[in-house]
């Protein structure tokens, strides 16, 4: 690669980072109802496989899409069952899932490995892909990518917008107050468990149908999961600010293979972790930003206090602390 | 008696609820159940030398399950156990590549021992000090560290400690014999690397029991506050209990390499570490479960290598039967432990 294309690097950005999107969207709509799943990474090679399973056997790629939709729910409504309904641990629950359904992914898919399957085609957007340089980072996609383009918007507004939203908030803050209010909070936050898990099992669609087409063993998903639940924390529990770090990571996987042509002495497998050490970093700035000594002495030096402003995120009160009625 | 009764059929009910349920995933896979059952059975226990396999598999899943009794024990997830066992592999390394062509080969096995347990404590340090000073949580701060840990393997595999020649994912160059933790000879078993497994699990035993360390952990784990105006601190006994969980994970990293591969591997730590997890979990944190559950995981890890190549089915059927054990478990707690009198 002797020059960099900006307009193709940006593209393969905005077209690997939709499945990121989609997971850590759907992590930041459970987390903000009180639940945490943390068996993305599991579920989203599982719902990968049976995506590519089901679109290669129906030779029908919605069927794909929708299947693994259905596994993302089923997977993340057994958390919230464990953890809503019969008072487990939510972080052993969706640890415990996590392995499971990796190696139930691995062992189901044994058979299909390596094999050529359908893809998602390309369909640029008429008029809008004949905008100089954002038509072809933007509009020059295939739908699951401009679906999670939509998606970022629309979790925005209805988080922050609607009066479900402030619902889904309320639960997640003071599911005791919502209580009062008239609203069932384990219902609401079982609801928004599948919703969220729906949302990461067509993450893994979009991986096994579009972005690493096929499946195998690794099948190159591996890690993406860990990587949405910290996106969702580094975005603050914000739809928007956590699909920008989905880009963040895109943008550092797609330099990673260029750094990796520029300095070939360094395995592949190096820049690939670059990006975990980035996150606890962030993770750090974050909460030390939140500390009081930290805001005071940022107080009249206004660069530091705008990027404060930015890492400082407000956790859902009542995360993690399933609601128990009296 | 009743209750052991009781115990006895919750006990069942989980086993044949699993049993259920692998079975259904066999033949979803297209493979004869019982057949399957046969040989991870055989493949783990039909021969001694299988059995001293199984015992390999023991020593590393013990070691880093006692390490978590004493993290879980104050409430700490320590996720990153399996990157303090790839920087105890990592460390030992180093020194037993010191120790290449010099004339104390026992010198430098022993102080490689020290070593692997400073790897793994000082990656476990590294997660608790940003746990408690800076507010990172031990699972995203062990999980990065994970990641961190096997980059650093890969690049010195392929890079400073590559193999002359040709580097690959088959790891660094062969250790000289002197340097490999003696064996008994027909089973290729390391008895040195049993003596540390079973010494972790006393010392465990001694020190969460029998210890003000080991009380103070407890009453830290089951409530922070009230500890603290009782005068604990606890961000003080996280950092013990991650330095024991990571000394004790560097260790069976160490026991990987002088024991058992005699190199560095990209899987040196096997994924042991967070199989641990599971084990500490299914044992309900009690330390006498432990070895009896790591020592069935084992057994259904080694076993089931036999099924690529006798039923043409991938390996991870173990993963699945360990984890939906763990899950139907959890289930049972729940279903004993449910609130009573609570209508809905």
């Amino acid at each position: 690669m002797d020059d960099l294309n900006l307009t193709i690097l940006f593209a393969g950005v905005v077209a690997g980072a939709a499945p990121i999107v989609l997971a850590a969207l759907g992590e930041t709509i459970t987390e903000k109802a009180g639940i945490i799943n943390l068996s993305l990474d599991g579920t989203i090679l599982l719902s990968a496989m049976v995506a590519f399973v089901v679109a290669f056997q129906t030779k029908n790629i919605l069927m794909g899409f929708v299947s693994a939709a259905v596994v993302g729910a089923f997977v993340a409504a057994i958390v919230a069952f464990f953890s809503i309904y019969l008072q487990q641990s939510q972080l052993a629950v969706g640890f415990v899932l996590t392995l499971m359904t990796r190696d139930l992914a691995y062992f189901l898919g044994n058979n299909y490995s390596r094999l050529q399957g359908p893809q998602v085609v390309p369909q640029p957007i008429p008029l809008l892909k004949n905008i100089p340089f954002i038509g072809q980072v933007f509009f020059e996609h295939n739908l699951p990518v401009y679906f999670s383009l939509a998606m970022i918007a629309f979790c925005w507004w209805y988080v922050y917008r609607t009066p479900l939203g402030l619902q889904l908030r309320s639960v997640g803050e003071h599911p005791g107050a919502s209580y009062a209010r008239g609203i069932n909070p384990r219902k609401l936050q079982m609801f928004y468990s599948v919703c969220g898990g729906l949302l990461v099992g067509l993450a893994g669609a979009t991986f096994s149908l579009s972005v690493k087409p096929g499946w195998g063993r690794p099948q190159g998903a591996e890690g993406t999961g860990w990587i949405a639940l910290a996106l969702v924390i580094f975005g603050g529990w914000n739809p928007i600010k956590a699909a920008m770090g989905a880009y963040l990571f895109s943008f550092l996987q797609v330099i990673g293979i260029y750094c990796q042509e520029w300095l070939p002495s360094i395995p592949a497998q190096v820049f690939q972790v670059a990006p975990f050490p980035l996150m606890i970093f962030t993770l750090l700035a974050m909460s030390l930003a939140q500390k009081e000594s930290v805001i005071i002495w940022a107080k009249d030096k206004a660069r530091i206090k705008s990027i404060l402003a930015f890492l400082s995120g407000t956790v859902p009160t009542s995360l993690g602390k399933p609601y128990q009625p009296e | 008696m009743g209750i052991i009764f009781r115990y006895l059929f919750e006990g069942m009910l989980t086993l044949l609820a699993v049993f259920f349920f692998t079975t259904v995933i066999l033949l979803m896979a297209g493979a004869p159940p019982f057949v399957a059952y046969y040989h991870i059975f055989k493949g783990a226990l039909g021969s001694w030398i299988k059995f001293a396999h199984v015992i390999k598999v023991w020593i590393p899943l013990t070691l880093c399950a006692s390490g978590l009794l004493y993290t879980f024990r104050i409430n700490l997830w320590n996720i990153g156990v399996e990157g303090q066992v790839m920087m105890g592999a990592v460390l030992t390394t180093a020194i037993l590549r010191l120790g290449v062509a010099k004339n104390m080969p026992i010198f430098f096995v022993g102080l490689s021992f020290i070593a692997g347990v400073t790897g793994g404590a000082i990656w476990a340090l590294i997660a608790g000090y940003l746990k408690t000073k800076g507010g990172v949580h031990e699972i995203f701060a062990g999980l990065g560290l994970n990641f961190v840990a096997q980059g650093i393997i890969l690049w010195l595999i392929f890079g400073p400690w590559r193999r002359p020649g040709v580097a690959s994912m088959s790891g660094t160059e062969q250790f000289p014999h002197e340097l490999w933790l003696p064996a008994l000879p027909a089973l290729r078993l390391s008895p040195v690397g049993l003596g540390f497994a079973l010494t972790a699990l006393v010392i465990t035993a001694l020190i969460l029991r029998h210890t003000h360390m080991g009380l103070s952990l407890k009453a830290i784990g089951n409530n922070q506050d009230a500890a603290y105006l009782f005068g604990l601190k606890p961000d003080r006994y996280m950092i013990i209990a991650m330095i024991f969980a990571g000394g004790f994970a560097g260790l069976a990293g160490s026991v990987q390499v002088t024991g058992v591969y005699h190199r560095l591997l990209p899987a040196i730590s096997s994924n042991y570490g967070y199989l641990a997890l599971l084990v500490v979990m299914l044992a309900n944190y009690n330390i006498w479960i432990t070895p009896a559950v790591a020592f069935f995981f084992a057994c259904l890890n080694v076993g089931s290598i036999q099924l690529p190549m006798m039923l043409e089915i991938d390996s991870s059927l173990s993963g699945v039967v360990q984890g939906s054990l763990v899950l139907a478990t959890l289930a049972v707690y729940a279903w004993r432990f449910r609130p009573s009198g609570v209508g809905e």
